[in-house]
């Protein structure tokens, strides 16, 4: 009786702990789909459009993962989750890629065990009052109400700015961008702070946008970027460069339109040939990917400056860091060797 | 095999070998549940630690009835939650009681409109979820009350904005001692009394109005000290002060929704409990205690309600179980409480998923075993002896 328990709680305990080894890659080929975990709505990185169907920036990019490895850009199943739930969702299982304008941070890719495979969208804390109040600038804010999303980062650099300037404020935290703004136009709080791309995106949802005003200062430095767990390195390997062949797209001049066409000939440019599957690229077959990978994420999503523009030029954010390193921009990849 | 079947077949040793097998079950399940949480926990590279208590929180917290700024500890958040906690669970249950005896004692009035508006409360408030109450109450004050610069003034002194409701706030000075001294020495005079008048009662049979004169004793003795000391006390007045307003007391409007929602959400449970403990007392108490001449608000505060409270209070000490654990919900509108902070935020920022949600758990437990150890003790006081 009691070897028999024995037995079948370490049987358990082993499957449990295969389901565990078992590589990301081979899980998600087998269900056919990739899980991804996105925000609970931010238009421009993700959102439901008309037809229900989720649309952004940080989408786009589980889109270009599942075209990579899935070969259809549509095998994607969206889990979203707030900036509180999101670490605990991608650690339980909930998804393979966490794409939720998510900072990188030494605290969480080293002590909450994530890791960061790059960065996507280079960003800054700021603030966002209405005209009316009559501010100027952030130093003004003493003694303000501030809307914060809890969970983020954008609440410990509020606590560090304000102490650091000798002011004092009054912290109304929410869980989500849409409760935010619930709050901050029912007056609730004076300020709304969060990602600048964040306050582009709420801006643009609001019907009176000449009434308010993002101060000018940028308070943090918030690199953001998709994350996966730690311990699977083929796998955060194979989502890094999904990442940077977008970037190369660019780079190279490969577009959705003219993808098709460049890898069907031999280009001058051979890093072209290497990312589109003309020419072997050393080392595809140890993350599992076909030769055509880069070109199904680019034919089927886009290349970086694609879906930026297609996405985020409409909240009229501009490139400014997140261009290309030759365009004055950080983005900087290494070359496709 | 015929002892083997002796011993299942007597009820004695049955009873205990199923009882055996049971907590082998148990003890099965708990250690499988264990050893899972360890394997998952190895697999993820975790460990289970308690040091990140100790570590700088690093986010602000908008009400504290302890000192605390963003560089106290993630435990001292913690405790700020609590503390938070009980605060609200304390007006909670004070509107509560209230709300729910008057609702109560009016459903069972003669007056047909009073008790079918008390009959259209409790079935209306008790059958839409406490989460939505708190929404609303919420979504009430944040959407109909106006900004801090046009706040509703009452008298100068009190403000009532969408950022909460602003009070003065008594200052004590030199001399405040002379008012404690005068204040305590009411009290034990009122003790005394009170001693003294029931003596004199069962003696004699002579009643003195106790109440009336305990109040007045305890309202102007300390007045009297106040006065002779030169006036102690100051208010401090809220005043606007760039974007909100400064001093006095403030209720949050978080905080004042909790409140309303809570208490008047209970109170609907509460009114049933009042008014099937009175139901309960045998209509003969009544009838005896009117024929001897008591006026109706002596028949139910001597009679009726001294042995209905009996009935009433294991089912009124759930409740206050249950405001308090509903008082967790508190995190959908940003109140601070014990899940906000410790349960939430810290659990986050250092993301110690299960390390933080056992502490919650067990304070939550403790919480409410203690409040029902109290409720126990107060039940074996009142209930009824040798009989
Ligand atoms: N980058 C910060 C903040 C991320 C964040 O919460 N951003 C907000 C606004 S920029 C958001 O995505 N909200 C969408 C939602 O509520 O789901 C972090 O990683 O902690």
């Amino acid at each position: 009786m009691k070897t028999k328990i024995l037995l079948a709680a370490a049987t358990a305990g082993v499957m449990f702990a295969g389901s565990v080894l078992a590589s990301t890659l081979d899980d998600v080929r087998a269900r056919g789909k990739l899980n991804c975990i996105i925000n609970t709505g931010l238009v421009g990185f993700a959102a439901p459009d008309d037809k229900g169907k989720w649309q952004g920036f940080d989408v786009d990019f589980c889109r270009a993962v599942a075209a990579a490895t899935l070969g259809d850009a549509d095998k994607v199943n969206y889990t979203t989750a707030t900036g509180k739930t999101r670490f605990t969702k991608l650690a339980a299982g909930e998804g393979e890629i966490l794409s939720r304008n998510t900072t990188w941070t030494f605290s969480r890719d080293v002590d909450l065990s994530q890791t960061f495979i790059g960065v996507n969208y280079y960003d800054g804390q700021g603030f966002m009052v209405p005209k009316a109040l009559g501010v100027k600038s952030a130093k003004e804010l003493d003694g303000a109400s501030v809307c914060i999303q809890t969970g983020t980062t954008t609440e410990l650099n509020l606590a560090e700015y304000f102490a650091g300037n000798g002011m004092k404020y009054n912290p109304v935290p929410i869980e989500t961008n849409a409760e935010a703004q619930e709050l901050y136009k029912a007056g609730r709080c004076d300020v709304y702070t969060t990602d600048a791309s964040g306050l582009f995106a709420t801006l643009y949802s609001f019907d009176n946008k000449a009434d308010h005003m993002v101060l000018p200062e940028v308070v943090s430095k918030e690199p953001l970027g998709p994350v996966v767990r730690h311990g699977d390195d083929q796998w955060a390997d194979i989502v890094s460069w999904v990442l940077r062949a977008m970037m190369a797209g660019e780079e190279k001049g490969i577009t959705s339109k003219n993808v098709k066409e460049l890898a069907a000939k031999d280009n001058k440019d051979k890093e072209i040939n290497r990312l589109l599957g003309k020419d072997p690229l050393q080392g595809l077959s140890k993350l599992g990917l076909s030769p055509d990978w880069a070109v199904n994420v680019i034919s089927q999503v886009g290349n970086y400056a694609e879906t930026f523009e297609k996405h985020l030029y409409p909240l009229t954010i501009q490139r400014g860091m997140n261009a290309l390193y030759k365009d004055g921009g950080l983005h900087y990849i290494p070359p496709i060797k | 095999m015929n002892f083997f079947a002796n011993i299942w077949r007597n009820e004695k040793s049955r009873e205990i070998i199923v009882q055996i097998f049971v907590l082998l079950c148990v003890g099965w399940f708990l250690s499988w549940l264990i050893s899972n949480v360890d394997a998952n926990f190895k697999a993820l590279g975790k460990d289970l630690s308690f040091e990140f208590l100790f570590i700088p929180a690093g986010y602000d917290i908008n009400q504290y009835l302890i000192e605390y700024n963003n560089r106290d500890s993630h435990l001292r958040a913690g405790i700020v939650g609590l503390l938070n906690t009980g605060l609200v669970a304390f007006f909670g249950i004070i509107l509560a009681t209230f709300l729910g005896i008057t609702l109560g004692i009016i459903r069972l009035s003669k007056n047909w409109l009073a008790s079918k508006i008390a009959y259209w409360y409790v079935e209306f408030t008790r059958n839409v979820p406490i989460l939505l109450h708190i929404l609303l109450w919420h979504g009430i004050i944040i959407n109909t009350l106006p900004h801090p610069k046009k706040a509703i003034n009452i008298g100068d002194v009190t403000f009532l904005s969408n950022r909460g409701f602003y009070i003065p706030k008594p200052l004590t000075e030199i001399g405040i001692e002379l008012v404690y001294l005068f204040f305590v020495i009411a009290i034990i005079f009122s003790i005394l009394f009170f001693k003294y008048a029931k003596k004199k009662q069962d003696l004699t049979g002579q009643q003195y109005p106790v109440i009336w004169i305990n109040l007045m004793v305890l309202i102007t003795l300390p007045m009297i000290g106040f006065f002779v000391s030169g006036m102690p006390i100051t208010l401090e007045i809220p005043a606007l002060k760039g974007f909100n307003f400064r001093g006095g007391m403030h209720m949050s409007p978080e905080l004042a929704a909790l409140t309303f929602a809570l208490g008047i959400y209970t109170a609907a449970f509460i009114a049933e409990i009042v008014r099937a403990g009175i139901l309960a007392i045998d209509k003969g108490q009544r009838e005896a205690a009117e024929s001897i001449g008591l006026k109706p608000s002596k028949v139910m505060n001597l009679v009726i309600l001294p042995q209905a409270r009996r009935v009433i209070i294991p089912p009124l000490t759930s409740q206050y179980l249950n405001l308090t654990k509903n008082s967790s919900l508190a995190i959908a509108i940003g109140y601070m409480d014990l899940v906000a902070t410790l349960g939430g935020i810290s659990l986050n920022q250092t993301g110690r998923e299960m390390e933080t949600m056992l502490i919650v758990m067990l304070i939550y437990l403790s919480v409410s075993l203690s409040i029902s150890a109290f409720m126990n003790w107060y039940n074996n006081k009142v209930k009824l002896v040798g009989r």
